[in-house]
């Protein structure tokens, strides 16, 4: 049983594409240091990019923005970006795993990919997050991991560069929170404090 | 219990089955892949559950195959990670011209792509007749798909570009012929490769080989397989031999890694020391 009355999130899931750049610029550069739980991003890069934009990140956040490594085990105040060409999944035992499976929604690494493995891992510890992009990937990741007990954040598709992933998303499920991209620092904040 | 909870221990349930029965051992892959693959298998099949097609699956070898596919299926594409081939040409290939003969063993080599890359590659750096690929993967399905060295044409454009990238030295289309849809690759490029069905998980190593590829295999395993593995590697590959892993793998903090040096920061590209340290 939880000694806590608020839910202790073990990890948070972000999916995003088109305008990915700049919206992960705006999240993850407002998150503070020591954010107490790791955060696992997929954003849609073509198959032969290197690490520039994890290392690009990294330089502009203050927690640790990194590429995903095979089999690391992932740490709070980090966030981990999925390789190019590779599906980024994650284990039980909070070990990232790494995939050359086919493309799932044309892409690799894929938003669902990512979260279904992490719905699977974490049920309800799991906070998981669409924002901008084109297409329609994470839409089913994020249906699982509410359907798991996870708590589902879209951005609100008005904010959003591309809207098609969140009004996909939003037209599979119904979101715990419509927020814009600026908003969800703040929000993350209070749910990993347990203000909400 | 949640439902994920339950299918994952119907899952360990199969895999301990499917090992006592075939000898397939599954049960050392990590889980997030390996149930990823087999929920897609059951998807397709006509089975509800696993436990529901436990019983065929352990009786019905042929249905069993389906399976065996399901799980072991990997995919490639020719020149996967141009600076990995281009950093083969350029660094190892003169390490390699001082033998008069080049043995090289393909872990994992799925349906091929990445075996003719190689012999392409040493075709171009004047090793005709001169070396061995010895390509081999644990789904003989996938192993018969190789041997025939025919892809889809859509396909022919991306490998194109990987192979300029990868620093090739000729006009790729003479390494085809388009039929169709589909892309035939030259059979002579067949002439030095011998394929055949291996368990990395089970089966034991090959002698004195001066190359060994193994690329995006490993990250299907966990841990203890994983060092089984490249302890079978480290027995196979001779001193000075060369061990290339998937872009994003690595030795570090792997049992044999004091054994070997890194060729070159960031391409995973291992040379076995002359002596053991």
């Amino acid at each position: 049983m939880r000694k806590n009355s608020f839910r202790q999130y073990k990890a948070v899931v972000m999916g995003v594409s088109t305008g990915g750049v700049m919206a992960l610029k705006l999240v993850l550069g407002a998150l503070p240091q020591y954010f107490p739980i790791p955060i696992l991003v997929v954003t849609h890069i073509k198959p032969d990019s290197d690490d520039g934009l994890a290392v690009l990140l990294d330089s502009l956040c203050s927690i640790k923005v990194k590429e995903a490594d095979e089999q690391e085990t992932m740490v709070s105040g980090t966030a981990y970006l999925a390789p190019a060409n590779y599906h980024l999944l994650v284990e039980r035992n909070f070990s990232l795993a790494l995939s050359i499976d086919p493309a799932v929604n044309f892409a690799r690494p894929s938003v669902d990919v990512l979260f279904e493995s992490a719905a699977n891992a974490f049920g309800p510890a799991l906070i998981g997050i669409i924002m901008t992009g084109a297409g329609f990937d994470g839409s089913k990741g994020l249906l699982k991991i509410k359907e798991n007990g996870g708590l589902v954040i879209v951005q609100d598709p008005a904010d959003a560069e591309m809207d098609s992933m969140p009004k996909s998303a939003l037209q599979l499920l119904k979101a715990d929170h419509i927020v814009k991209l600026n908003e969800i620092p703040e929000l993350l904040m209070k749910l990993v404090q347990g203000k909400i | 219990m949640t439902n994920d909870e339950l299918i994952d221990i119907e899952i360990k349930l199969l895999m301990e089955g499917v090992y006592q029965v075939y000898g397939y051992d599954f049960r050392d892959y990590a889980e997030a892949s390996l149930r990823r693959r087999l929920t897609q298998w059951l998807t397709g099949s006509r089975f509800q559950t696993f436990s529901l097609a436990q019983s065929l699956i352990l009786r019905d070898r042929a249905f069993f195959d389906t399976l065996l596919r399901g799980i072991t299926v990997n995919v490639s594409e020719m020149f996967r990670d141009p600076p990995f081939f281009k950093a083969i040409r350029e660094q190892v290939i003169p390490y390699l011209k001082t033998y008069p003969f080049v043995k090289i063993w393909h872990a994992g080599c799925a349906t091929g792509e990445e075996v003719y890359s190689m012999a392409i590659l040493l075709m171009e750096e004047g090793f005709k007749g001169r070396f061995r690929i010895y390509a081999t993967d644990i789904n003989e399905e996938v192993i018969r798909k190789a041997q025939e060295g025919i892809y889809p044409l859509q396909e022919m454009q991306r490998f194109t570009r990987n192979y300029q990238f990868s620093g090739g030295k000729g006009s790729f289309s003479d390494y085809y012929t388009a039929k169709y849809d589909h892309a035939i690759l030259t059979p002579s490029l067949r002439d030095n490769i011998v394929f055949a069905a291996h368990n990395l998980a089970a089966d034991a190593d090959f002698g004195e080989m001066n190359m060994i590829l193994c690329r995006n295999v490993m990250i299907y395993f966990k841990q203890a397989l994983k060092d089984r593995v490249l302890g079978l590697f480290d027995n196979s590959l001779v001193p000075g031999g060369f061990l290339c892993l998937g872009t994003k793998e690595t030795l570090e903090r792997r049992q044999i890694f004091s054994h070997y040096e890194e060729l070159k920061p960031r391409i995973q590209i291992y040379r076995k020391h002359y002596e053991k340290k």
